[in-house]
């Protein structure tokens, strides 16, 4: 191939390339810079943004082009990539790379970018919470085949016991997470052991059971989990032992740093620690997916009898995807209490679990991004038809046939092998 | 070779359903560096004693041995599916294909090494940091992969989706697999079935290479009557879960039974068969 091909094919690719990444940029942008909330005359009012949407995009396609650039002309880009850029199952690999790039920049940047506007940082932590449990559900549902209508319950044994231990025995944020995640992941196995023999329906109809029996355990043991009214008044995860209030004992936040007290930092703090902890989720999923563990869940799910044949453990490997589904769901429920201060088994009805899943079917079975952007859709979907909220529910159905209409596989139905041989046409 | 104990030895091996014998007091042998082949017409038993061997069926009486290098005389019938495979060694390939389609073919590869992974990984800890011995036996893991991906040439799709894969090359990336997992018995479920002239010709040399080579066990069930006469070492014919016949192919070929088992019977030998049917309604 001529030197000028190669240019030409490789501006090609780089334009398709950057293209790919303002739609990207596009869909995440839509709801988060396109539309905003005001006070109005009339409680909150809509409004649109399009040319700061439509700059966002183009700073996308700009800079995504000039990024290229760059490394081509610092030679950080290797020749293989660009070889590798014409088999088609590559190439949407690079771009969802950068596409999760992209997204966390931006999950970093959004409390800057809507100084002020609390709403919006408290409807992106209710994503991010959504977008761990998604990661956590994604192991047990996407990996391991497994289909868990339960799994709010997990959800719910994180959040009761930072509830309860906080409340009784004084123990802090901190120290709680460790413990609930592994008591959800005890209950992950209590309710795993039992069902290793059962598949698609008939599993979905006992974990579903399982969900109910621990809501109706918290409804009906009032004693120690309040019953129907719940635990009030837990306290708020503190900064490395600073407290996030106006006035306390010893120093807070606040007196420590010099600033004046605002609620506004402890809703950035709320959300940046939930952006720590789902990116840690991220990391730890996408680890084990590459480990011996992650390539058995999905084998599994594939094929179980092949795994026996392999000698694979069926047993553990199917438990373990349990236990670690449901510790995800524990972290996240310790800290939806911190959050809220207040929890109930209202919290955790079924219409969570169902939430849940539809976010990693919606997303596409197993993609991690795919999680993320189902999970934006869904929570931040019906806060924008807040106005019209007699058809909201009526058009968040309609906008999810339509999604698994027109992609039944999810938002992202590409899988990403977890090795990759050397050499050949495919080199990563 | 014969000296030696035999990898495998079943004794009057019975598997009944209900009131149907699938196998009836059927004892075998297989050797190490040979190539066994189980043959029968359709229902006659075969695959229902491939489950016996591997732990997907208990048996109903009998047992069966296995010869393990290092772990000494292992009854295979009282052992289950999983540690057939982990520890008896003993691996198989299914007669509908049963590869993880919707992962790569060498990640399939890589499956079939799990125990050895999984045991470097410490619990996925030493995994998640990398350690150095982790990497080093998922390295081993890479080589060896490669090794037999070449070995069944299907090296060049080694990062497509298996199931994406022509029925052909399916068939031969099962069998790289097996030999991922270190068998010391392979036990193969009609491993030519949909295989073009050619490509069985290309399995009977690789089969026969893979007994002397690795001096490896390996157990046949085929209906291709061109590959078992060229690759089998020993041969027994099962018909209505009885062993009708057995011994090299030559004797094998030229036996009435057989011939009438397979081709139903005439005049002369229906007597014959009548009879033997008589006997097993009788059991």
């Amino acid at each position: 191939m001529s030197s000028t091909a190669t240019q030409e094919m490789n501006l090609h690719f780089r334009v398709k390339d950057a293209l790919g990444a303002a739609v990207v940029a596009g869909l995440v942008g839509l709801p988060m810079l396109g539309l905003t909330t005001r006070d109005g005359a009339s409680g909150l009012e809509v409004q649109t943004r399009w040319a700061l949407l439509a700059v966002f995009i183009a700073v996308a396609f700009t800079g995504r082009i000039t990024l290229q650039m760059l490394l081509q002309r610092f030679r950080l880009f290797s020749k293989r990539r660009l070889r590798a850029r014409p088999t088609s199952e590559l190439t949407g690999n690079g771009s969802l790379v950068w596409a999760g790039a992209a997204c966390v920049t931006f999950a970093v940047l959004l409390p800057a970018l809507f100084a002020g506007n609390r709403y919006v940082v408290d409807t992106a932590t209710t994503v991010l919470i959504y977008v761990m449990l998604g990661w956590g559900l994604n192991v047990v549902v996407g990996l391991a085949g497994l289909l868990d209508l339960g799994y709010v319950a997990f959800y719910a044994v994180g959040a009761y016991t930072y509830g309860l231990l906080s409340t009784h025995f004084g123990l802090g944020f901190w120290q709680c997470l460790p413990i609930a995640g592994g008591l959800a992941a005890t209950f992950g196995v209590l309710l795993g052991y039992p069902t290793l023999r059962l598949r698609g329906d008939y599993l979905a109809i006992v974990t579903l059971g399982f969900g109910e029996i621990i809501r109706l355990v918290l409804v009906n043991w009032g004693d120690v989990t309040g019953g129907p009214n719940g635990i009030s008044s837990i306290p708020k995860p503190t900064f490395f032992g600073l407290p996030m209030q106006a006035s306390g004992d010893g120093p807070t936040f606040a007196t420590v740093f010099g600033l004046d007290y605002s609620p506004g930092q402890r809703v950035i703090f709320l959300y940046y620690l939930i952006l720590v902890l789902a990116l840690l989720t991220n990391l730890l999923v996408s680890r084990l997916r590459r480990l011996p563990v992650g390539r058995a869940w999905e084998a599994v799910r594939e094929d179980e009898i092949a795994c026996k044949a392999m000698g694979i453990n069926v047993t553990n490997v199917k438990l373990s995807a349990f236990a670690t589904g449901a510790m995800l769901a524990g972290f996240a429920g310790v800290f939806f209490a911190a959050r809220q201060g207040f929890i109930s088994p209202e919290s955790f009805t079924f219409s969570e679990s169902a939430t849940i899943l539809a976010i990693v079917v919606l997303g596409g079975m197993g993609s991690q991004l795919g999680v993320v952007l189902a999970a934006s859709l869904l929570v931040i979907l019906p806060e924008l038809g807040r106005d019209f909220s007699e058809y909201r529910m009526l058009l968040f159905g309609i906008a999810m046939v339509v999604i698994m209409v027109v992609r039944p596989g999810g938002l992202i139905s590409h899988r990403r092998a977890t090795v990759r041989a050397p050499g050949g046409e495919a080199k990563p | 070779m014969n000296a030696a104990k035999p990898l495998l030895s079943v004794e009057s091996l019975t598997m009944q359903f209900g009131g149907l014998r699938a196998i009836e007091d059927l004892s075998m042998t297989a050797r190490a560096g040979e190539v066994t082949s189980v043959i029968g017409p359709n229902g006659a038993g075969k695959t229902t004693f491939f489950n016996c061997l591997t732990g997907f069926y208990k048996p109903t009486r009998g047992c069966v041995k296995l010869t393990h290098p290092h772990h000494g005389e292992l009854r295979l019938d009282a052992m289950r599916n999983v540690h057939v495979a982990r520890v008896g060694q003993v691996v198989r390939t299914f007669q509908n294909i049963r590869l993880f389609p919707r992962m790569t073919v060498l990640e399939n590869l890589m499956i079939a090494q799990h125990n050895v992974l999984q045991e470097a990984s410490r619990l996925s800890i030493a995994g998640m940091f990398r350690s150095k011995s982790y990497r080093r036996a998922s390295e081993k893991a890479m080589e060896n992969a490669l090794t037999w991906l070449e070995r069944l040439s299907v090296r060049d799709i080694a990062n497509k989706p298996a199931g994406d894969m022509p029925y052909g090359v399916q068939r031969r990336v099962e069998i790289a697999r097996a030999m991922c997992a270190d068998p010391i018995l392979l036990c193969l479920d009609e491993p030519a079935a949909g295989l073009n002239p050619r490509e069985s010709a290309e399995l009977t040399a690789l089969l026969t290479a893979l007994s002397r080579e690795q001096g490896i066990g390996i157990l046949l069930i085929e209906h291709d009557m061109s590959v078992v006469m060229k690759v089998s070492d020993h041969i027994v014919v099962l018909n209505h879960g009885k062993k009708i016949a057995e011994g090299p192919p030559s004797t094998i070929k030229a036996n009435p039974d057989v011939i009438s088992a397979y081709l139903g019977e005439d005049d002369e030998t229906s007597s014959r068969h009548e009879a033997a049917q008589e006997k097993s309604a009788h059991a």
